[in-house]
């Protein structure tokens, strides 16, 4: 930008900020919207001015387009930021803090693989995933249930030791959860893996990430291009990274590993 | 010989942690008989509490089939005959809330995972031993396409059922039916009944291991090996059905004949039930077999619905096979953090709400928001009565009621405590106790109660010397309660001093 700035441009930098700051509001039911999506793709001065005054604020412009509308993230320790502590509180039944923490994760990562079955699903920008309640706490006690039977052929006792709870393994936790349990009025046991996933969901589709589609299978939603950059530009990475620390994963070749046939994987 | 020689000599094998998982299966059915004389709505050890549980997983186990299982009303209604045989004398309702609390105790309601935990120990590679947690489930929760939560019995909790601790499912079957035959053949038809009744929990079992498969599948296509090892599932479980039912068409006929001919009317009601269980058997054979036709057309279908991609165009994350596998296959610990950050990634943005006078007075007028669908379970206590209930005993009570019964006038505290402590020591300070009560009696209760008299005391500012207790030395008097008025005088009524004690 050889022009100088002015402040109407740092107000529709704002602008486009606060749109994305509102993530059920697309550009494609804006004029206004559309407009600033469209000038942040073409301006790259604009786009400059954008991105450092959502840095100011403690965001992160993930991805700007015509489908999703501006797509933010929180930095660290932002004002905008969703902590997990806040997220998992709900339990009042007294459980080791981090099982709760745990179990919770791996139902949003359940549901990002599951609305992504295939790494080409991430990044085929078109493509609109589907999920349900069912579907999510189905696909993690599949999942569960191949770690057990790999277990249970290494032949050695894995049965998790009583002096050290927090080594026993993520998917021992989730398998002995009880997906359902009746309660006296009727409703969905927020501490069970179904309850657990319909909150989610739940929290996803007010978040602007899922499109709630029907009440079948516990509840039926459609995947949005929103959820889609937020999942391929920042959330997958990000676990991953840890994961890859860790050494636990190994960096693929794009074929991936749901399409293999052998008994002993997905 | 060493220790270890010794240990590892045999006796310390993967058998006896086996023996242990299946003895630790039965200790929740002790459990209940051990607990049901702390129950406080009723007098519950006329019950056989561990009779009624295995009924109750008997009652679960019957109403199983491939879609569903029993609903907790259902079973809690098919339970009370059972219990009302035990206590004939008791009312309804009580044999109801007996069914109800061994049910609940049988999912272990109150917990979060709804299940039992033993420990047992074992040695590991190096010799050490080691304490290990095994966890199992009786009955489990699960849900129906249509929402509604019913039940299912456990593997563990058939295997505990039928008496057989380790063994397959499959030769187990047989030898069941093997036994039968020859049971029949003999003419022994109440151990007869007993086989089939064996041989009905395998058929179950049976059918549970196929129904997960296929659910599996159904799920998801890939994470069943359809190349060769669910052709080769379906062939031996189609060639089991196909030689069950020869078997039991023919045990179906032998004791048909043996009801018809037989003269002795025991052995006539005998056999008349065996046919029932055996025709159970029969069409739950059909049941599966039915199943197991249609698990082809599913693989198919679920094919065509999971189409295959070409590879991706750009280099992302396998979420399923890079994020959420190895994420379930860490120790709690090491998840945490991994998880965290694919949350804190995903989770997107919290706007912060600022608060503003004018839209604070609309937050404020607005209605009250409908109650999340999802508020916490109220989990209901089972209290049970502490063991040692009152500190005093009934001795002491009875001797402070004595002194305490102030029939020629008031006295003051200093001369009843130095009385106390001339019989007992303990019992001053129950003296003392009763007369801090006093100080402000109340008088509704004690009118409620139905006292005659009730204990008072009064503070005239003399101060109390006394070695352990201080305060006023308070001057006490009985005081009676004229009934006609409902207000004849100041009342003091007792109280357990515990409460004051543990206030103070």
């Amino acid at each position: 930008m050889s022009r100088p700035v002015t402040s109407g441009d740092a107000e529709s930098a704002a602008r486009l900020i606060s749109f994305g700051l509102r993530p059920k509001q697309l550009p494609g039911r804006d004029v206004v919207y559309a407009e600033l999506v469209r000038r942040y793709g073409e301006d790259t001065g604009f786009k400059q001015l954008t991105n450092s005054i959502a840095a100011g604020l403690g965001l992160l412009m993930l991805d700007v387009n015509t489908q999703a509308g501006a797509v933010l993230a929180a930095a660290d320790e932002s004002v905008f930021e969703i902590k997990m502590d806040g997220y998992a509180r709900q339990s009042k039944i007294r459980e080791r803090r981090d099982t709760e923490k745990v179990l919770h994760g791996l139902v949003h990562l359940a549901t990002a693989a599951l609305g992504y079955p295939r790494p080409d699903d991430l990044a085929n920008d078109t493509y609109i995933g589907r999920v349900s309640v069912e579907q999510v706490d189905g696909v993690v006690r599949e999942a569960c249930r191949i770690l057990d039977e790999r277990a249970a052929k290494s032949g050695d006792n894995n049965d998790p030791l009583t002096e050290a709870p927090e080594l026993e393994h993520a998917w021992r936790a989730y398998a002995r959860r009880p997906a359902a349990a009746a309660t006296k009025d009727g409703r969905l046991a927020p501490d069970t893996t179904r309850g657990m996933v319909s909150r989610a969901l739940r929290f996803l589709a007010d978040q602007g990430f899922l499109v709630a589609v029907s009440t079948e299978q516990g509840g039926t939603y459609r995947t949005t291009p929103r959820y889609q950059v937020q999942v391929r530009e920042l959330a997958a990475d990000s676990a991953f990274e840890e994961l890859l620390a860790l050494g636990v994963v190994t960096v693929g070749d794009g074929a991936g590993s749901l399409a293999t046939s052998a008994a002993d994987t997905l | 010989m060493r220790d270890a020689e010794l240990i590892s000599g045999g006796l310390a094998d993967a058998g006896l942690a086996r023996r242990l998982k299946a003895l630790a299966c039965t200790a929740p059915l002790h459990d209940l008989d051990a607990r049901k004389a702390k129950l406080d709505w009723a007098d519950a050890t006329v019950y056989q509490m561990a009779e009624i549980a295995l009924h109750t997983i008997d009652q679960v186990t019957i109403a199983m089939d491939f879609d569903t299982g029993a609903g907790h009303d259902d079973v809690v209604r098919r339970l009370q005959p059972f219990i009302a045989a035990q206590a004939p004398g008791r009312a309804a309702a009580e044999h109801l809330r007996v069914a109800r609390w061994v049910l609940d105790n049988l999912i272990n309601v109150g917990t979060a995972d709804r299940g039992f935990r033993r420990v047992y120990g074992s040695f590991d590679a190096s010799g050490a031993y080691r304490r290990r947690a095994f966890d199992f489930k009786l009955l489990v929760e699960v849900v129906s396409p249509d929402g509604e939560v019913y039940l299912r019995a456990s593997d563990e909790a058939i295997t505990v059922l039928v008496g057989a601790l380790d063994t397959d499912v499959e030769s187990a079957q047989i030898a069941a039916e093997v036994k039968l035959e020859n049971l029949i053949s003999r003419g022994r038809l109440t151990d007869a009944r007993l086989a089939a009744e064996q041989a009905r929990y395998r058929t179950v079992q049976y059918g549970e291991t196929l129904r997960a498969r296929l659910e599996a599948t159904r799920r998801d296509v890939r994470s069943v090996d359809w190349a060769e090892e669910m052709p080769a599932l379906l062939d031996s479980a189609l060639s089991h059905i196909e030689a069950r039912f020869r078997a039991e068409n023919a045990i179906l006929r032998n004791i048909t004949k043996a009801r018809d001919e037989s003269t002795d009317p025991g052995h006539k009601r005998r056999a008349a039930e065996l046919v029932d269980i055996v025709g159970d058997c029969v069409s739950r054979h059909t049941q599966l077999q039915t199943r197991l036709q249609a698990a082809g057309a599913i693989f198919r279908a679920e094919q065509d619905r999971q189409q295959f991609s070409g590879p991706p165009r750009r280099a992302t994350v396998d979420l399923f096979g890079q994020l959420l596998m190895p994420s379930l296959d860490l120790a709690l610990a090491d998840a945490v953090v991994p998880v965290e950050r694919f949350f804190h990634a995903v989770a997107g943005l919290e706007v912060p709400a600022v608060p503003a006078l004018p839209s604070l007075v609309s937050l404020l007028l607005r209605p009250a928001p409908e109650r999340d669908r999802l508020v916490g379970e109220i989990p209901e206590p089972e209290l049970v009565p502490a063991e040692t209930t009152s500190r005093y005993s009934d001795e002491q009570w009875r001797r402070a009621d004595e002194l305490l019964a102030l029939r020629e006038g008031p006295r003051r505290l200093s001369g009843l405590l130095a009385e106390a402590r001339g019989s007992d020591p303990a019992l001053a300070r129950l003296v003392a106790l009763r007369a801090v009560h006093s100080y402000s009696p109340e008088v509704g209760a004690a009118l409620r109660q139905g006292d005659e008299h009730a204990l008072i005391a009064v503070d005239d500012g003399t101060v109390l010397d006394d070695d352990e207790f201080g305060g006023a030395d308070l001057v006490l008097a009985t005081a009676g309660i004229e009934r006609d008025t409902g207000f004849g005088g100041p009342a003091g009524v007792r109280r357990a001093p515990e409460e004051m004690e543990g206030a103070s």
